[in-house]
């Protein structure tokens, strides 16, 4: 590398810092899964969401399932309300995963490498969380076999017209694609795990999954074409998958659903609360495991400016479904937008404006995007914001529709409410149970971008593992 | 794997895995596949109304032949199951029916048999013989016989050759399906009003024999004018039958 040559000022910001040999990377990411005991907080945070996961969850599913969908809210005419809501809040988490793993590896931008590990097991855990609540939303799940289209004896199959099957076929591409672009790009660091491991269990499970990867010329060059074709795959998939979630509402002839923009809407949304989930459990994970000089703060900065950025489009959708409702001189339409900010539902709609619309505007600011904290901060209100604005889409547009007899007003049961619960518990914990068994961050990848910088000051050859020969 | 360290290498990755893991590993995946194969066939063969309900033949109390009475006698179907074009349920003969042919004290046909005492009992009591329903249709699905065979649709489409049967032998699935198989395309199943009770009567050979048909030009010709000159749409909606 010629690194020398060039100006200081020009240079890009080092993407590892401390002056890490490449064994250090191993050291680090490895030792993390290969401690014999976990950190208190760790015991506490898994055991309280497990509880949460375990009990919680499937104890408000199994009274659900037992009583009906009675035990929910949702009543006539707001038939759907927290169940949808909860989908397409997890749904939309899973979006930072792809765009990092899928569109910013075409792009070569190399700093994805340290976040995209644990950003593709969000994708994973969240689409998990998401497809619970089209399985139990309508109580019966002896009939959520009838999402998919499968032959039986009655002869009848799910309406291909209707966007709800599309939905099916969007989300579980998606899930499966996740997971191969995922395991795909653990296959090398599950291998050095497994050469790393000592007992005969771990060596094992570890070299189960490694598939007998040993590092060859030959499997680095398959494993780099089958990433690529992947990342190929996946990229479409961030733009369609949740184009076709917004469908489910804009084939409707719903006022506040039946819109043209919802589905680039949806997708810089989904994008938008992905990424301020990725820094309100990485900022932490960071912090408690010591990670500052792999996840440094130039990867913090640069994705509070791609919540920025997507914040200010989900902002000019608001502005322009206003627009379009008052350009369009539909009476309907009008109203539903009036309703919205000014309705019984105003509280839910502000709060969405404020948290998603005023609170990435502080991401302008150099001195906010450096602090971890204040990030944190802000995106647990991204979060909250992006929950709400599917809240306010979904109960909004159907709690006053074209007939005054029959509006009503939706409150959520415990049951709602502890559902939710249930699924943040699993979401986080299988994001703990993640962090114990497997490398949070991209070993071999983040080795790959510190070429340079980092062997010139190894005084000896080192090994594939970056262990001294 | 000509590279010295790749072989050592693969030689401790084989000190945690079998020698043979690699074919254990296809034996696995070709046994999932086997396994799960062999799991759907036998689920859509043995769990389907083509195998749960086709051969269902019990025992009735009486044993009426229908190969002797409607075969070789030739009795038409309407002779016995008299309602059959006026109601939504076929009916079953009450034992006067019977009793045209083998009263004791009319025509005395078999007039002592003790097969037919089940007959002459419920002739004498009024209670009726305690036929068993072959072909059963669930509560929740509605059906009209009726309509069926004033549009056309012969006995035989959804019986079968009871003509030939000694006992009566549940012939077709009546699964949804196989409802709606015939609801999304009647055509094949319609024949002139006056030949549904023909249960021998065959579209394809008799077409141009029969006095009734041979002006027109084929089952298929004749078929899709009942469609367009009648209307006749069976409707496919959940509610036609699920009501």
């Amino acid at each position: 590398m010629t690194t020398a040559t060039i100006q200081p000022d020009l240079q890009r910001p080092q993407l590892v810092l401390g002056n890490k040999r490449i064994g250090d990377v191993t050291e680090i990411v490895s030792g993390i899964v290969e401690k014999k005991t976990t950190p208190l907080w760790w015991k506490i945070a898994a055991t309280i969401t497990g509880l949460g996961a375990v009990v919680v969850l499937n104890l408000n599913i199994f009274y659900l399932f037992t009583t009906g969908v009675g035990v929910w809210g949702l009543n006539h005419p707001v038939m759907w309300a927290w169940d949808i809501t909860n989908f397409v809040f997890w749904i939309g988490i899973g979006h930072a995963g792809t765009l990092i793993s899928a569109i910013l590896f075409l792009m070569r931008q190399r700093w994805r490498t340290s976040i995209n590990r644990s950003a593709e097991a969000m994708t994973l855990f969240a689409v998990m969380c998401a497809g619970i609540f089209p399985g139990i939303h309508v109580g019966r799940w002896w009939m959520a076999w009838f999402l998919a289209p499968a032959p039986s004896q009655w002869g009848v199959w799910p309406n291909f017209h209707s966007p709800l099957l599309w939905d099916v076929f969007a989300v579980s591409t998606y899930a499966t694609v996740s997971v191969l672009f995922w395991y795909v790009g653990l296959i090398p660091d599950l291998a050095t795990l497994r050469d790393r491991a000592t007992g005969k269990l771990k060596q094992f499970a570890y070299g189960l999954f490694a598939l007998g990867w040993r590092g060859s010329n030959r499997h680095w060059r398959n494993y780099e074409m089958a990433y690529l074709v992947l990342a190929g795959i996946s990229t479409p998939l961030v733009l369609s998958v949740h184009s076709v979630v917004s469908m489910d509402f804009a084939t409707s002839v719903l006022p506040g659903w039946h819109a043209t923009i919802f589905p680039p809407y949806f997708v810089a949304g989904a994008i938008f609360s992905g990424f301020a989930m990725v820094l309100t459990i990485l900022i932490p994970a960071r912090q408690l495991f010591g990670l500052q000089d792999l996840i440094t703060i130039k990867h913090v900065d640069n994705m509070a400016k791609v919540i920025l950025a997507t914040g200010c489009m989900v902002g000019y959708a608001y502005g322009m479904e206003f627009f379009t409702a008052f350009y369009s001189g539909n009476a309907f339409e009008s109203f539903v937008f009036r309703n919205r900010a000014m309705g019984p539902y105003a509280w839910a709609y502000w709060t969405m404006v404020t948290c998603n619309v005023i609170t990435p505007q502080f991401f302008w600011f150099k001195k906010i995007r450096q602090n971890v904290w204040l990030v944190l901060a802000l995106c647990i209100f991204v979060n909250v914001g992006m929950w709400f604005e599917r809240f306010v889409i979904i109960v909004t547009s159907l709690h006053r529709d074209f007939l005054p007899s029959s509006w009503g007003y939706f409150t959520p049961t415990w049951v709602d409410i502890l559902t939710f619960v249930g699924s943040i518990c699993l979401f986080l914990h299988l994001f703990l149970l993640f962090i114990r068994f497997l490398p949070m961050i991209a070993m071999s990848e983040v080795k790959g971008i510190m070429q340079g910088h980092s062997l010139m000051n190894a005084d000896q050859p080192l090994d594939v593992h970056g262990r001294k020969e | 794997m000509h590279d010295r360290r790749l072989v050592t290498e693969g030689i401790r990755v084989s000190r945690i895995f079998p020698k043979n893991s690699r074919q254990i590993a296809a034996a696995l995946g070709l046994g999932v596949v086997l396994f799960g194969g062999l799991i759907t066939a036998g689920v859509t063969y043995y769990f389907t109304p083509k195998y749960t309900r086709v051969g269902y033949t019990p025992y009735q109390p009486v044993p009426y032949s229908h190969r002797i009475h409607a075969g070789q006698l030739g009795l038409d179907c309407t002779y016995c199951h008299t309602n059959v074009f006026e109601s939504p349920h076929a009916n079953l003969p009450s034992p006067n029916v019977c009793m045209n042919c083998h009263d004791p004290a009319k025509g005395n046909i078999k007039g002592d048999s003790p097969l037919l005492a089940p007959i002459r009992d419920a002739f004498k009591t009024g209670r009726p013989v305690d036929w068993v329903k072959v072909h059963k249709v669930p509560d929740f699905a509605y059906f009209n016989h009726q309509i069926h065979v004033n549009r056309g649709v012969s006995c035989v489409s959804c019986h079968g050759r009871v003509d030939q049967m000694v006992e009566v032998r549940h012939e077709q699935p009546l699964s949804m399906s196989w409802c709606l198989d015939c609801h999304r395309n009647p055509e094949p199943n319609l024949r002139p009003n006056e030949l549904v009770t023909k249960l021998d009567w065959d579209s394809a050979k008799d077409w141009k024999v029969s006095p009734l048909t041979q002006n027109t030009d084929s089952q298929e010709a004749f078929a899709r004018k009942m469609v367009k000159v009648s209307a006749l749409h069976p409707p496919t909606n959940c509610t036609t039958c699920h009501r």
